[in-house]
Order: structure tokens, then sequence, then C-alpha cells
């Protein structure tokens, strides 16, 4: 029969297209983060092409927004990445969903580039699934000019301050934005305590009147421009700023907690590049491509022997490498039990929408809509009969 | 195989597609908003988003608004494109159809740096020592931004039907005694008539659904119902049963309304002729 053999080349033809590129070679897919690797421009090199030179494996590469998206995107099936750079929380979550390969560390023999500090933390105690890539802390950027005087930046109770209404900048992520809450309110970011987050809800949704805007990587255009007085912000993103306007400066508030993150490099389970995953991660801790990063991130580098390459102005960047005495007051998130992520869920849609409804109001509505529309129509038909005698 | 059989064949390419593509994912929506993340069956995700009510009321307030402005404005433009040299109504229509060469998002984020407090609007405006202005984050940014993207869809569609128009029922009108206002009102208008229903309908669903705009014009802080379902896909509130719920709901208040504009589609060219 014709159709049958139709449809079946049909089938055959969805089969090549999902499958065909799975055929074993050198190749691997690279899921990382927006900017967050030298592409070539800025007088930086272009790391996926040095690395198909040197290996002639072939790299594809592409980028996500955030955490949750790029972890939606895998749990959602079809996709077939080898390497992912989650931060710290979002690893300690895959582990627990099973969706890590562990790393053979014999076959990257530049792990020994990796300062202590990065080794064994807590969403990874035992370095079996991750390979830190960058790190960093959270802090305030703000633009001196728009910073009336007397203000205290020195606290994150600024950011709730009526005098800067529609001039505030609030991070669009949940865990971030709650983060700021937490700093405020002198909790730990990782607490397990319900109230404590209503309570952080509460302080966000009072913030709302003051936000001019809700954003991820648009916080730094806006601030560069000049747009807003103040924004929470990563502190090596805030660097790259401070370097295009100089009104621009970053302090992470004293006697308070704040977000200390780390991104490391994971390989996916069911992953069929593995080993040539392993090479790409070796190669990313070379010491000259850990100083390119660094560089081009300014992000403190996990590197060692990178941080060794940099130049001096760069090692003593407060911004970038605060004092150990600043980072004592760090905190890492890790990842929350399924109740308190499903609250925080449900906490965070209702601080961005506007959730004053009630339970039937959206039945009253369609109802309506509905009426609306029955009695035009009955209207038309009289009219219409009318006309017609 | 005879020719009758074989149209049913390429028929059969259609209907594969529809069910891939249309059908199973719409099942799956229904599907995701009757069940909780277990899979089980619950009504909750319905009852739940009776609390967003405020937001599908912005959503439809803010688009018809931006949907009566689109008409006001395109009609009029429709109209006039019809009257000018045929050579001249596709220089006005490409013009018309330029600025959607570009990505949709690049022209919002075009409108971003135009209308920022620091963007080139009030920086015009400061060489007079006026302003500046306050427009970034307004819920005016966010009409504009759906007036500006959809007025395409309301002009082309008015202006199709328009440029249908018999010239002899117009010069009959004349002939009949009728002014020129009486014949734009009494002639032109009611037959324009299904081009001004679709048009509306082409700009009130994709706005009505829109998302990015009011987070990119508006700041985000008043959500439509596009950045809630967004938000609770790919946002921080990863929840795709509230998202397929709210989803749902809007798949039916637009359903709803095209009906209503329906109403005034259907059978306004035989009210004429009766």
């Amino acid at each position: 029969m014709k159709k049958t053999a139709l449809f079946l080349c049909f089938i055959i033809l969805l089969g090549v297209l999902s499958f065909g590129s799975s055929a074993k070679n050198r190749e691997i897919t690279v899921y990382n983060w927006g900017e967050y690797l030298p592409d070539g421009t800025d007088g930086f090199v272009d790391v996926n092409k040095l690395f198909t030179e040197k290996t002639g494996i072939k790299v594809n590469y592409s980028t996500y927004q955030s955490n949750e998206e790029m972890f939606t995107k895998l749990s959602g099936g079809g996709v077939s990445y080898d390497i992912v750079i989650p931060s710290d929380y979002m690893i300690s979550k895959m582990i627990a969903n099973d969706m890590l390969a562990e790393i053979n560390l014999k076959n990257i023999p530049n792990y020994k580039n990796i300062s202590d500090d990065f080794k064994s933390l807590e969403y990874d105690p035992e370095n079996k699934y991750s390979v830190a890539y960058t790190g960093g802390t959270v802090g305030i950027i703000y633009n001196k000019k728009l910073i009336k005087p007397g203000t205290d930046l020195n606290t994150w109770d600024v950011m709730w301050n009526p005098e800067y209404k529609g001039q505030i900048l609030m991070f669009a992520n949940s865990r971030d934005a709650f983060a700021c809450a937490f700093s405020k309110l002198g909790y730990s970011l990782n607490t397990t305590d319900k109230q404590q987050w209503i309570e952080a809800a509460n302080q966000l949704k009072k913030q709302k009147p003051l936000v001019q805007s809700y954003a991820m990587d648009q916080i730094m255009d806006k601030m560069i421009a000049g747009e807003a007085a103040l924004a929470p912000y990563y502190a090596g993103d805030a660097v790259t700023c401070m370097a295009e306007n100089e009104d621009l400066d970053f302090i992470i508030p004293d006697n308070a907690v704040f977000n200390r993150f780390v991104d490391a490099m994971c390989i996916l389970k069911g992953s069929e590049h593995k080993r040539e995953a392993e090479e790409y991660i070796n190669f990313i801790l070379e010491p000259e491509i850990g100083e390119q990063i660094a560089s081009y991130l300014n992000y403190p580098t996990p590197n060692k022997e990178a941080f060794k390459l940099l130049s001096s102005e760069q090692q003593n960047n407060p911004i970038s490498y605060p004092s150990e005495e600043k980072l004592k007051n760090a905190e890492v998130f890790i990842n929350l039990p399924p109740e308190i992520d499903e609250l925080q869920k449900d906490l965070w849609t209702s601080v961005r929408a506007d959730s004053s409804g009630s339970a039937w109001s959206i039945a009253m509505v369609i109802f309506a809509f509905a009426l609306l529309w029955a009695l035009i129509a009955f209207y038309r038909r009289i009219i219409k009969r009318k006309k017609f005698k | 195989m005879n020719k009758k059989n074989n149209k049913k064949y390429l028929a059969s390419v259609y209907i594969v597609w529809m069910l891939i593509f249309t059908i199973i994912p719409l099942g799956l929506v229904v599907y995701f908003s009757l069940t909780d993340t277990n899979g089980a069956f619950t009504f909750d995700n319905l009852k739940n988003i009776g609390e967003y009510t405020p937001v599908f009321l912005s959503s439809i307030k803010f688009s018809a608004i931006a949907t009566a402005l689109c008409l006001v404005l395109g009609y009029p433009f429709a109209y006039i494109i019809s009257k000018v040299k045929a050579s001249k109504q596709t220089v006005f229509l490409i013009f018309i159809m330029l600025p959607m060469w570009i990505n949709f998002l690049l022209r919002t984020y075009a409108w971003m740096t135009l209308l920022e407090n620091n963007g080139l609007i009030n920086k015009f405006f400061s060489l007079f020592g006026l302003g500046p202005f306050h427009m970034i984050n307004t819920k005016g940014a966010v009409v504009l931004g759906m007036v500006y993207n959809f007025l395409p869809y309301m002009i082309i569609p008015i202006y199709n039907v328009i440029t249908k128009i018999d010239k002899n029922v117009i010069v009959a009108a004349q002939d009949l005694g009728a002014n020129s206002f009486n014949v734009i009102t009494r002639v032109i208008f009611p037959l324009s008539m299904p081009g001004i229903v679709s048009g509306i309908t082409m700009v009130f669903v994709p706005a009505v659904s829109t998302f990015i705009i009011s987070t990119m014009l508006g700041g985000g802080s008043n959500l439509m119902i596009g950045d809630l379902i967004e938000l609770q896909f790919l946002g921080g509130s990863y929840d795709p049963n509230l998202g397929s719920a709210l989803s749902l709901v809007l798949m039916v208040l637009i359903l709803i309304s095209m009906g209503i504009m329906n109403e005034f589609d259907s059978g306004e060219e035989e009210m004429i002729a009766i």
C-alpha cells in the first residue's frame, strides 16, 4: 500500500530528524549562562574555537538566563546536553534528581589548579559531580550621582528606602530576590522556617511600589545608562558596569548575611560524550584559559594558577575578591526541601502578580463574557428579523 | 490512483500536522491543568487561578485600549492608502511592513531606549529645557508598545477589504444624493466591517496574551497574563500545572471574545443587501 509507505516515510523522517544528530562523533554540547565565556570579542580569546583547534572536538554552545530556565529545559527532556554550568543550589537539586553523572577526576589532571576554597562545598561535599567554574558575591550596586547625601548605604534597608521610589531595580529571579529580603531581615538565606519565608515575601511586596523594574541582565544596561539609583547585583558584573560608568560603585553591607555563589561545570547523566566533556573541563582549567575567563567576567576565579596570571590590580580588587573578614557573613545557597521550594514558588508568584482575586471571581468573569456574547447574538437576531420584515 | 484520492492524500499531511502540533498540545494543556505535580487529578489549579483575576482583567483592559487605539489610528490610515495611486499604495504598504522585518523583541527594546529617563526623547526635549518626562515603566508605555507592535495587523485587513469595495456602489450612493460623509459612514464603513472584525481579532488576541512588553516597558510591576504564564514555565515560579490552567482559562476567554467579534462579522453584508 502506497499510503502506509508514505506514512512510514514520514515516521522515518521524524526519526532521522530527532536521532540523526546523536551519531557518535567527537563533539560536545555545552549549555552555559549567557555572556559567561570569552567568545573572541573585546580582545579576549575564543575559548570554544581554541578547544576545537587543539582537540578536534566540535563544540555546540547554547546559553540560558537562569538556573530555573536551564532546569526546566533539561527536565522537559528531548534535549541532549553534555556539560551544564549551574549554580550551587541547582547542582544539589540536580544531584538529588539523579541528573548528573559522576566526573572521573583522573581524566582532569588540571583539577589540581582548583583552590581548596572551591572544593568540598555544601552542594557537592565529595566533589563527585562538579568542578568549580567561577564564584562571586551579591551586593548592592549604586549610582553615586543619584544617591542623596546622608543615605546609609551600608545596610540592605536602603533597598526599601521610599526616598528612592522608582529608582530601585530588583532581581527578577525568585531565589536571588528572596535572598535580598533575608539579608535585610537577618535570616539565613537557606532558612526552612515557613514563617520567615512569608515574612520575606511580605517585605518584597512592601518593596514592590518602590521598584522601577524587575530585571536580570538588563540591570547592567540600566545601571550603566544611569536609569536607576540602586540595584542588587553580582560582584563580577558590577565591576564590568563600573568600568563603563564611573559614577557607579558597589557595596556589600557589613553585619548582614549575603549570598556567595559558585557556578560549577557538571556532566549530565546519559551524556554520550563523557570523555570529550571531561577533556573540555580540563581545558577550561588551563591557567591561561582561566585567566581569560576571570578577566572577561571579573568574577573571582577558583583556579589558583590562573589567579597568579592576573594583574595585581585585578588580584587586589576588593569587589571581585572580598576580604576574609567580609566573607565570614557569606552564605552559599543550598537546595531547599520540596515543601519550601513549593512555598517559594507560590510566594514569588504572589509577589509579582496582583493576587487579590477570590476563588470564584474568574468564573464570574468567564460567565460575564459568555453572557455578553449571548446578549449580542440575541440582539442581532432580533435586528435581522426586523429588517427582514 | 485516481485524482480524488490524491487530494485526500494531500489533506492527510495537514491532518497529521494538526494532530501533532495542535490537538496533542491542546490536550496536554488540559491534562496539565487538571493534574497536580504527581499527575493526580485535581481541580486545585483552576480554583487557584481565581486569585489572579485582577491580572486577567488588567490584561483584557490594556489590550482592549490598545485595540481601540489601533482601530482609531489604523482605519483612517487604511482608508487613505486605498485612495492613493496604486504605485504609491505599494510604497505605503512596504513602510507598514518594514518594521515587521525586525524582531519583535528588538523593536520593543528600541522603545525602551527611546522612552527612558535618559533616553533619546528626553534628551531631545532637554535641548529646549523641557523634561525629563517620566515615560518608561508606566501604563501608557505598555499600551504604546502594544499599539506600535500590532498596528500593522489592524491596517492590512482593513486596507484589503476597502480596496475590494466595488466602486460602482459608491458611485450609486453619490447618484442617490449621499454626500461624502454619508458615503463613508453608510456605505464604506459597513462594507469594511469584515476587515475591521478580523483586524480587531488579530490585534486583540495577540495583545491579550502578549508578554515581555509589560516587563520591558512597564517595569514588570504590573504583570500581564502572558508574563504570569511565562513565570510558571521559565521564571522562578516553575509550576506548569498552574501555568496550563492559566492558559486554558485565557483560551476560553479568547474564544468567547472571538465569538463576540464574529457576531459583528457575519450577516453584515446580507443586512445591507436587504
